[in-house]
């Protein structure tokens, strides 16, 4: 870049040296640049999971910029008047036109909304398979509670993402989930009927709540998840990335391969990757084929009519729920709508955002922590996530029961049924039986240290006894499988003090080590070095 | 667990070749400290690195072509619904559309496999560490914070002047009100219009598969036209006038008449607000207001696709299953002096789901 | 002429004139008296038919529908039923059904076309009914198929899906997928609410309109997924689980792909290249 050898002039002849050397004299780059360009990532495929969200979401303000070029948010009436021949004449909203005229007249239309709507299933599976990734390993542990809560709002600022675009075309099933959601508004008390008219401009569905949404996702939303997926990224490279226990890797240390050139390249490469893998289904897989569920009238419904899959809980939620109403006072209360609207939803995603610092305030944990748990080692926490999937998962199911009954040959009913059951069964037999495999795996681990790899070679001692060698574990091996850390729990000390009186926050403390108990009372001792020497000098294998 | 274990030389156990077992080093749990890099093929083999050189190569041409090929594709292949092709054994499918997709899947993807290949066979792979700093701040970079903070709150006399403070506190607790207040007008007050339908006593019953596409002309029903088993979807005579308020007014007002052996109906105010066994509900699910219109014909039972609520017709539309809790409202009905169906009165409650106002 | 007259007297002549009486009538009566108008008078049409029809009903039908046809615990009466709904039931392959029921499975059809006539002449004798359509009734016409879209969605769809998949009802019950069913069925069905199904009589549903449904099933079902693979026209469901499926899966191979180390040279790779460069020094 430059031909001076000196570090006190530095001339530069290339066009980059030149245009680097124009905006540093005004921005001061070389600090950053020397700082960042070859700042160290590792390497490991469940680390590049919030990767497919970034570019994923890169791929929907692309295609996204494109259909605004061509949509027409209006409910306002036309007569059909385009290629799809099915509706031609047919009345219809300006948005379900347009769409119908993107999908059908627009060359590259069908594409871009397709690419459009699998980019956004693509994006929310990324997000809860990346944040799934971060609970079990436990990287939300302090220094990064702050971006667990930004994760977790992005995450749920993308359902709501979804949930407005795939109601933009005003068709006929996104229409229904329209009127769905403004019949659990109505139950929401004292102001429920005031959100739903202020939301809908008045009756459903009125002319409003199209255009309205069309703000919320193309302006309000994308410009809260573009900052917060700023701030994400920002916390990421400054607090730098968390690694797996290992050789040489500390929690002091990062170690990996270089930015420049090896991420850039990687990274780089994996967006394009994770684009035109989204290309390639938009041209080979048809979404949301709006021109085969017509307009939205309300009178109209189709059998089988299910949202999005990451609404697909609250829906399951809604068919499950008995159908308790209360009625007093001139007044109507609705449980079977607000517990699964809001009461369920609300502590599944409460737990979901506190859970860092459920966590730290159980295990008094205050360090920092650079080096990832391996799920087996954190047992508890990693049922609790099993059974928070299964439970999300009962939920999901039963929403796709009127697809799954006439498949398979069942009823309705007997599903929901199972359904109701299984949603507080399911869970907690899932929380039994990981915890137990992971006490499982952990002493298999143990014993992988104690006596080494099993080598497949049978050998026959000169008594006859038939026994497998096992050859020893290389030095990293046995350093991975030892570092991690088996938390005891905490014990209650000074509960009254020399007067008898008790200590304040009493009942608060008891809870604590109670809970401290349940996640660790069970637990898997590590090799000490006292066992490994008598296991290796009694020549057991 | 790193995705491999690193296999070094040296084991932790040595053997002790006079006593046939093993003696063990200082700290057998100890960091051995990162692994020794072993080259790949690329880095030491020039025809193997320059083999990777022309992959890569490869790709990114592949990319360039795919990306003209799109352009091409877009004026040469016709955007029509008769311009198919079949393509297995994923079926018939716009052609356009798939030349679109598949060119520009094409040209993306092969640039970031040509990167990726790239990085993994010809760019350094050597593992290196890089020191974390200390993210807490050093106790005289914070005494300096404190110190900072605390000169600038001496200085704006904030600790000194309580009554700037708490007017300012209580100025700007209100200040952000106006914000909301002005989002009055996004929509009307419900009033009693959540109670209310276009039905009233006489008004005409409108068979819904009669509606013109226009929306303007609509028959009538007269009792004869239905059978025991016949369901039919209506609406109030007034969608046809309602202009741009049709799809309010059918969210609120949809009816379905169905017919029954009077002996099947269980309940006498449901045979006397019908017509010789033609009954007329509501067609709006009292869970979340889905359509429902799932009749099956012996069971007289009435399902919602939605959420699977369901409804006896022969029994005032009780719920017999699901998560609805209110029963089907039941439209009283007559026959007007031209023979044709006509509301006796309208609702003698809300129709549709609950709300905190219902009653 | 003269051989015509010479022949007029042929022993076989009054034979020959007696076929061709026969024939002349009997295209008549063919072209003229279609089954249609046979049906709507009980009595006049085929006596035959109608006899063979009800030995045959003995055989398959009785035993749940009645000897008379009049009903019993295992089956409803089917006086009034009417033709048309014989029609649908034995050419679908529904009756006769495998064991009583509210849901009828459609299976192999045991009948010749013939014989489904025949029975349906029967039970048409037996108390009239909805008439087995003439075929102009279910024609596919490609100008009411907008008119038959905006009536399906509003009358079927609830029940069969939007694009006819079929649908769950209650208790282990579901509305058929309409993908394969010939329009006859289609129309027949909804003149004669099979089963659980309503309904819908031509004063309820028009001939044209019940016409301009079927031209729309038709229609909509022989398009192509212009988007690509059709994913069975399920909707989201389908939609979520396969990227949930598929697109995961590969998305997470590209993961595993682009993190993995790379493959590192065999030992002896190693040895020859150093060696090369030692003989290159």
């Amino acid at each position: 870049m430059s031909t001076s050898t000196t570090n006190e002039e530095i001339v530069p002849t290339t066009l980059g040296g030149k245009a680097s050397e124009y905006l540093d004299q005004r921005l001061g780059i070389a600090g950053a640049a020397k700082k960042n360009l070859r700042k160290i990532f590792p390497d490991h495929w469940s680390f590049m999971l919030g990767e497919i969200c970034l570019y994923s979401f890169i791929v929907l303000l692309l295609s996204g910029i494109f259909l605004t070029l061509f949509f027409t948010p209006s409910m306002g009436e036309v007569t059909y008047n385009g290629s799809y021949t099915p509706l031609d004449g047919i009345r219809m909203s300006e948005a379900y036109a347009s769409t119908l005229n993107i999908s059908f007249d627009v060359r590259g239309g069908l594409l871009m909304r397709q690419i459009h709507h699998w980019a956004a299933l693509v994006f929310v599976m990324a997000i809860m398979v990346h944040m799934l990734r971060i609970f079990f390993t436990g990287a939300f542990r302090k220094p990064r509670e702050l971006n667990w809560l930004i994760g977790f709002t992005l995450f749920v600022m993308a359902l709501a993402e979804g949930f407005c675009g795939y109601s933009l075309p005003d068709d006929l099933l996104s229409g229904t989930g329209l009127r769905i959601l403004q019949g659990m508004i109505l139950a929401i008390p004292i102001v429920g009927t005031y959100i739903s008219y202020f939301l809908f401009g008045g009756l459903f569905p009125g002319t409003d709540i199209v255009p309205r949404l069309f703000t919320v996702h193309i302006l309000l939303v994308p410009g809260l998840i573009l900052g917060l997926i700023t701030a994400h990224l920002i916390l990421v490279f400054y607090q730098k990335h968390t690694q797996w226990a290992g050789p040489g890797r500390t929690n002091q240390n990062v170690v990996g391969l270089p930015l420049m050139p090896v991420y850039m390249a990687k990274a780089g490469g994996f967006f394009f990757v994770v684009f035109g893998f989204t290309a390639l289904l938009g041209g080979l897989v048809t979404i949301n084929p709006i021109w085969l569920y017509g307009p939205y009238v309300p009178t109209q419904i189709t059998a089988g009519s299910q949202p999005d899959f990451y609404i697909g809980f609250f829906e399951g939620a809604l068919r499950m729920m008995p159908n308790i109403e209360w009625n007093f006072w001139g007044h109507t209360l609705s449980p079977n709508i607000l517990v699964p609207f809001a009461i369920v939803p609300g502590i599944l995603f409460g737990g979901l955002a506190m859970y860092p610092f459920l966590e730290a305030w159980i295990t008094g944990d205050r360090r920092e922590h650079h080096i990832l748990d391996r799920p087996r080692n954190m047992p508890t926490r990693t049922a609790i996530g099993v059974a928070g999937i299964v439970f999300y998962g009962v939920g999901w199911i039963n929403g796709g029961n009127d697809l799954i009954a006439p498949h398979f040959n069942l009823s309705v009913e007997a599903i929901t049924w199972v359904d109701r059951v299984a949603i507080f069964v399911a869970p907690a037999f899932a929380f039994w039986l990981t915890r137990r495999i992971c006490f499982g795996l952990q002493r298999r681990d143990r014993d992988k240290v104690l006596h080494g790899r099993e080598s497949g070679i049978i050998t026959r001692s000169p008594e006859g006894q038939f026994s497998e060698i096992h050859t020893p574990l290389p030095q990293g091996d046995l350093h991975t499988l030892t570092s991690h850390e088996v938390h005891h729990p905490l014990t209650l000390t000074d509960v009254t003090d020399a007067n008898g009186v008790p200590a304040p926050n009493l009942r608060l403390a008891k809870l604590r080590a109670r809970m401290t108990r349940w996640y660790f009372g069970e637990r898997v001792e590590k090799v000490s070095e006292e066992e490994y020497r008598e296991a290796i000098s009694s020549g057991h294998h | 667990m790193s995705g491999d274990m690193t296999h070094d030389e040296h084991g932790s156990v040595a053997v002790d070749e006079e006593h046939g077992h093993g003696v063990v080093a200082e700290n057998p749990f100890a960091d051995p400290g990162l692994p020794e890099h072993t080259p790949r093929l690329t880095d030491i083999d020039e025809k193997v690195a320059r083999k990777s050189e022309r992959i890569v190569a490869g790709l990114f041409l592949l990319s360039a072509i795919a990306t003209i090929a799109f352009m091409v594709c877009y004026t040469e292949v016709p955007n029509n619904t008769s311009t198919i092709v079949n393509f297995f054994p994923l079926g018939a499918m716009s052609a356009s559309n798939f030349a679109l997709g598949i060119t520009l899947g094409v040209a993306l993807f092969a640039m970031g496999a040509g990167a990726i290949y790239w990085a993994r066979t010809l760019m350094t792979d050597v593992e290196v560490p890089q020191e974390r700093h200390l993210l807490e701040s050093t106790p005289e970079d914070k005494a300096e914070a404190v110190a900072e903070f605390q000169q600038g709150m001496a200085d704006s006399g904030w600790k000194q002047r309580p009554l700037i403070r708490r007017t300012l506190i209580g100025a700007m607790a209100v200040l952000p009100l106006p914000a909301v207040w002005i989002l009055r007008d996004l929509g009307p007050q419900p009033g009693t219009t959540q109670r209310q339908t276009a039905w009233t006593a006489g008004e005409l019953i409108i068979n819904d598969a009669s509606i013109s596409l226009d929306g303007t002309r609509g028959r009538g029903i007269r009792p004869e036209d239905l059978q025991v088993g016949t369901l039919v979807s209506a609406s109030p005579a007034a969608v046809l006038t309602a202009g741009d308020q049709t799809n309010n007014m059918m969210s609120m007002s949809a009816i379905l008449l169905v017919r029954m052996n009077t002996v099947d109906i269980k309940s006498q105010q449901e045979i006397d607000w019908g017509y010789e066994g033609i009954v007329a509900f509501s067609k709006i699910c009292t869970h979340v207001g889905c359509p429902v219109q799932l009749f099956e014909q012996q069971t007289h039972h009435m399902l919602c696709p939605c959420h699977q609520s369901t409804f006896d017709l022969s029994d005032n539309g009780r719920v017999i299953f699901g998560p609805a809790a209110r029963s089907l409202p039941q439209l009283p009905i007559t026959v007007n002096a031209d023979g044709y169906l006509v509301a006796k009165a309208g609702f003698d409650q809300p129709v549709g789901p609950s709300f905190w106002e219902r009653g | 002429m003269k051989s015509l007259s010479t022949r007029r007297r042929h022993p076989l002549a009054a034979f020959v004139v007696l076929v061709l009486g026969l024939a002349f009538v009997g295209t008549i009566f063919a072209a003229f008296l279609s089954p249609n108008s046979a049906s709507a008078d009980t009595g006049t049409s085929n006596a035959q038919a109608i006899a063979n029809g009800k030995a045959l009903y003995i055989t398959s039908c009785s035993s749940c529908h009645g000897k008379l046809g009049e009903g019993s615990s295992y089956g409803p009466s089917l006086v009034g039923s009417g033709a048309a709904a014989v029609d649908f039931q034995v050419s679908t392959g529904r009756m006769p059904a495998q064991q009583p029921g509210a849901q009828i499975e459609k299976k192999a059809v045991l009948y010749t076309q013939e014989q489904i006539d025949e029975m349906a002449a029967y039970i048409d004798s037996l108390g009239g009914g909805p008439a087995i359509p003439d075929s102009s009734k279910y024609q596919v016409n490609d100008n009411l198929v907008q008119l038959g879209g905006v009536i399906f969605r509003t009358t079927c769809s609830e029940c069969h899906n939007i694009t006819g998949q079929g649908g769950a009802l209650t208790d282990g019950k579901y509305a058929p997928a309409l993908t394969q069913t010939n329009p006859k069925a289609i129309y027949e069905a909804m003149l004669t609410g099979p089963q659980n199904m309503p309904n819908f009589p031509d004063t309820v549903i028009s001939p044209l309109e019940k016409q301009a449904i079927i031209s729309y099933i038709v229609s909509v079902r022989n398009q192509a997924n212009y988007g690509g693979a059709g994913l069975g026209r399920l909707g989201p469901t389908a939609e979520g689980l396969f990227i949930w499926t598929f697109g995961l899966i590969a998305l997470l191979l590209f993961a595993v792909w682009i993190a993995a180390h790379t493959t590192k040279a065999s030992a002896e790779r190693v040895a020859q290249a150093a060696a090369k460069k030692r003989g290159k020094e």
